[in-house]
């Protein structure tokens, strides 16, 4: 591509300032005996290097899974154990079983650092350079102002440890966009061996896939496709799982590491739907256990199948885009034992459609971040969290004008609008709305986030603050889920610039 | 609403830009600092806890106040500010005193200063103008000055991550080189003499100004074909010019002279013990004349033409700051200096003069002077390279074939600044940034040069 010198600057602008995020402290840093993630990971490496397979996913006096236990699938385990060969090259003290628990040095921290920045650099911004190329109908100035935009996100640069599986998934929408189907679907694979969560966005990928099976027709093509696709998921799903096939009791004890059932429906204070409802109807109280996995299960089918049949019928790499956002969205919003982080799992399609509807993507990604805000207080990320969101902000708004591309067209509320319309004539004002509840929304995340450093909250509400966070967050994220939602949205022509 | 449209419409970029690069240097804050780092606290330490008499004279720490009166006041205004951070740093006594609080303010005062420096190069974009009307903002002459002067790493090596306050510094002098160009030059020669007792390392481009300033000032008009005209001489500009420079001087060196401190303060401005290179040699012609010279020795000694007994135990090499001989090639004294100085700047001195060609080749001669006196000058810091780095951004906007020289000095001598970072236990992250850094820079640069050479034809 022309301008190539630029993307390149973007890139580099990109790592310089991941790197220097990663110079800040990392979570749980000096604070025995659990420290934090950074320890789990290091913990991994020690696990995986010194105990044979057989034992990474079970409980035993060399392993103990209370203590940062193995809970994602193998492909985590074969990455901690290929850290750990270059970790024992280096310095054997790292991972030496068991006497290096709590191991911390600048050395260490160095390498864990590096490690991250590696595997971002190998996988994760190659894809998102190669998306904002393969974008269409827009200029190069704008594809590399995308790009800009894209890797200052701050919530994938502020959250410790790298993020393989995002990249891999990155590369297989790419994949499925372009129609390398067998490839993509690989790298899609890939990406749910190494964090289960990643099914979040399975079904997109499933439904987009099938779509095309179905219009090449069931007899010809479209046949043979399904049965490669079919066999290429089947083979990497046994590459991966393979030592664990042996037994039945390993296979399932993997299983039960990944899908703890008897957590219960959350866990601390998240911004989905369940945290929200249980301040006024304590839901964990009132259900009990086997009707709450029902009732979560039921709400989040019932959020996705619209976004779902509609892409199985009409596949296009734009209507694949915008329901994995939706998908994503909604199971944040209902699934069961939902993390803080998985809101990145959200963000990452979000990020993709970022030059379609600036605004509205912008919006959700600051509130995005500051969702993460308990967890990034807790890890000392204070100033690198407020300086990467005002650099994402500043970024998005002058590449895209974001101010100034807010009619109701532009929105993608046309129909919604349009339909509310019928019962009042007078509601032409909704961009205007929308814009005034950003202005407030903002105003708000900036007045929380002020309060929770400086002050304490009163003795009675003791969370008070996470919760209020979650409060915006929900409205911020259901308003967008109502203009993404809406499967009448996609019969608009595209917009153009 | 509208506010914030126009705000983050289409000519905000500068801002897009200053802000972006106050972010950075807000990321940069945990990062390494030197002990110029205690060296400021101290200073800050000094002007607040001392009265005037004693600030030349106080020698608790070993960072003694080294800097023209105006800086010493400066850092005495910003000490009033440090006592709501952390009183303790202002104690004389509390030497390497580094709390978490002490950082951040001093961190932020440099980020705040910087504040001057984007108002410059502010006034510096409006003396550029592209040749052609440019539809592309990554070709506008204007933008790319301002990425190459906002975003300029070896700035923010020095000043946010080793730790100084070049910021503003430079500010003044791109501001006084803007005022020049725009040719109100009582005020360029004003902020001159201003930022001369701020820091005295810009005597090495005086020589320039005072050239320029006497040649195209004060001689108000030219023949026709280009030479002086006599009779044009103006009096009144001159003694205006004088009377500024005096009393500006008289600003800041009338205290001391009332306290008979004269010889004291210029003792320590201008340590010449110090030694012939800093203990981190400046790549200029004497550290290649010092390594000659211990090759010469090594030879020497291998072929027995030389007696191991009357070779100095003090060697160059040892990282040491302080004065000795050499052992093969003659002694360089600080005359010696001056004079290679002197002769190095002379044909652009002379051209200045005789063949005048208005702001721009004097800026041209600043940059020779400055470059001359990194060459040649006695105790050079690497850091005075920016001297030439940031007045030849403005020139390299200008013509392809400055461009070029830019490129290839610009590269070099940022690189030339990473030994700066190497002390740190953690170096090796700071070098990994750097390079990053500095790989943009390139890259940065020779996509402007390439924009340039696209702007102007080639040869112009």
């Amino acid at each position: 591509m022309e301008k190539w010198y630029l993307m390149t600057a973007v890139v580099l602008l990109g790592l310089t300032v991941r790197w220097t995020v990663s110079l800040n402290s990392y979570s749980g840093a000096g604070k025995p005996p659990m420290f934090g993630d950074y320890e789990a990971q290091r913990h991994w490496q020690e696990i995986t290097f010194n105990l044979p397979i057989k034992q990474w996913y079970f409980n035993s006096s060399d392993n103990n899974l209370q203590y940062w236990g193995l809970d994602y699938p193998p492909l985590t385990a074969y990455h901690s154990l290929l850290c750990a060969y270059v970790a024992q090259f280096i310095n054997p003290d790292w991972i030496a079983l068991h006497s290096s628990r709590g191991y911390e040095s600048q050395a260490h921290k160095l390498f864990m650092r590096a490690t991250v920045l590696i595997a971002d650099l190998l996988i994760y911004i190659p894809a998102v350079v190669l998306h904002c190329c393969c974008l269409k109908e827009i200029s190069t100035k704008k594809k590399i102002a995308n790009a800009l935009c894209i890797l200052l996100y701050p919530g994938l640069i502020l959250i410790d440890y790298g993020h393989f599986h995002l990249g891999l998934a990155l590369w297989g929408v790419l994949g499925v966009s372009c129609d390398w189907d067998l490839l993509g679907s690989l790298a899609f694979c890939l990406a749910v061996n190494y964090k289960q969560m990643e099914l979040y966005h399975s079904l997109p990928f499933f439904c987009f896939l099938l779509g095309k099976c179905f219009k090449k027709g069931l007899k010809g093509k479209g046949f043979v496709l399904f049965v490669k696709l079919a066999g290429t998921v089947v083979a990497s799903f046994t590459l991966c799982w393979l030592p664990f096939f042996t037994e039945r009791a390993q296979a399932l004890q993997v299983l039960r590491r990944l899908f703890p059932v008897d957590r219960g429906l959350f866990e601390d204070k998240v911004a989905n739907i369940w945290c929200s409802v249980s301040v006024f109807l304590k839901i964990k109280d009132i259900l009990p256990h086997h009707v709450q996995i029902i009732v979560s299960f039921c709400l989040t089918l019932l959020s996705l199948l619209p976004a779902c049949v509609k892409l199985t019928l009409q596949p296009s790499p734009k209507g694949f885009r915008f329901t994995l956002v939706s998908c994503a969205l909604s199971f944040f919003l209902f699934s069961f034992q939902v993390h803080e982080k998985s809101i990145l799992l959200v963000s990452l399609p979000v990020c993709l459609v970022l030059s379609e509807i600036p605004f509205m993507s912008t919006w959700f990604l600051l509130v995005s971040t500051f969702s993460m805000l308990p967890l990034l207080l807790k890890d000392d990320l204070l100033m690198p969290s407020v300086v990467t969101t005002m650099a994402f902000f500043i970024a998005c708004a002058t590449s895209f004008s974001i101010f100034e591309k807010t009619s109701e067209e532009e929105l993608r509320l046309k129909s919604f609008s349009v339909s509310v319309r019928k019962h009042l004539p007078r509601f032409t004002f909704l961009p205007r709305i929308i814009q005034h509840l950003f202005i407030i929304s903002v105003i708000t995340m900036v007045l929380l986030t002020l309060m929770t450093v400086t002050l304490d909250p009163p003795q009675k509400l003791p969370d008070l603050f996470s919760v209020l966070d979650s409060w915006l967050i929900n409205s911020v994220t259901s308003l967008r889920k109502s203009g993404r939602g809406d499967p009448r949205q996609r019969e608009e022509a595209p917009f153009t610039r | 609403m509208a506010a914030l449209s126009v705000m983050t419409g289409g000519g905000s970029w500068f801002l897009a830009l200053a802000l972006g690069v106050t972010l950075l240097k807000c990321l940069l804050i945990p990062t390494y600092h030197s002990t110029d780092f205690e060296v400021h606290r101290n200073w800050l330490a000094i002007t607040h806890s001392l009265p005037i008499s004693q600030w030349y004279y106080e020698a608790t720490s070993e960072w003694t106040l080294d800097y023209p009166p105006f800086f010493a006041w400066f850092e005495y205004a910003l000490s009033h500010v440090a006592k709501y951070f952390d009183q303790e740093m202002l104690n004389v006594h509390n030497l390497n005193y580094s709390s978490s609080r002490t950082l951040l303010f001093q961190r932020f005062s440099v980020i705040f200063t910087d504040a001057l420096f984007v108002y410059a190069v502010h006034e510096c974009c409006k003396c550029v103008d592209g040749k052609k009307a440019c539809k592309e903002l990554t070709e506008k002459p204007k933008f790319i000055l301002s990425v190459l002067l906002l975003w300029n790493f070896g700035l923010l090596i020095v000043d946010h991550i080793h730790f100084q306050y070049n910021g503003f510094l430079f500010g003044l002098m791109l501001l006084s080189i803007a005022r020049l160009f725009q040719k109100r030059h009582m005020e360029g020669a004003f902020l001159f003499a201003v930022l001369l007792h701020f820091k005295h390392i810009y005597l090495y481009v005086a020589p320039a100004y005072g050239i320029y300033l006497l040649r195209s000032y004060c001689f108000t008009a030219n023949k026709p074909d280009g030479s002086i005209r006599w009779n044009s001489f103006s009096f009144v500009r001159l003694i205006s010019l004088g009377l500024t420079v005096f009393l500006v001087s008289a600003l800041s060196l009338g205290p001391f002279l009332a306290l008979n401190q004269l010889p004291q303060v210029f003792s320590r401005l201008f340590p010449f013990k110090r030694g012939l290179c800093h203990a981190y040699w400046a790549p200029n012609f004497w550290a290649v004349y010092n390594a000659l010279d211990k090759v010469l020795s090594v030879i020497g000694l291998q072929l027995k033409l030389l007696d191991p007994k009357k070779i100095p135990k003090a060697s160059m090499t040892s990282g040491l700051v302080q004065q000795f001989q050499h052992t093969v090639l003659p002694s360089v004294t600080p005359l010696v200096t001056l004079i290679c100085t002197l002769i190095a700047i002379l044909p652009s001195i002379f051209c200045l003069w005789f063949k005048p060609q208005g702001p721009r080749g004097f800026l041209r001669c600043l940059i020779l002077c400055a470059l001359s006196s990194f060459m040649f000058g006695w105790h050079v810091h690497e850091k005075a390279i920016l001297l030439a780095i940031l007045p030849m951004s403005l020139l390299s906007v200008g013509k392809a074939g400055d461009a070029s020289i830019f490129l290839i000095l610009s590269t070099t001598g940022h690189y030339s600044l990473f030994p700066l970072l190497f002390t740190a236990p953690g170096k090796k992250n700071l070098f990994l940034i750097g390079w990053k850094l500095s790989t943009s820079l390139a890259w940065a640069l020779w996509k402007s040069s390439v924009n340039l050479y696209s702007l102007s034809p080639p040869g112009s």
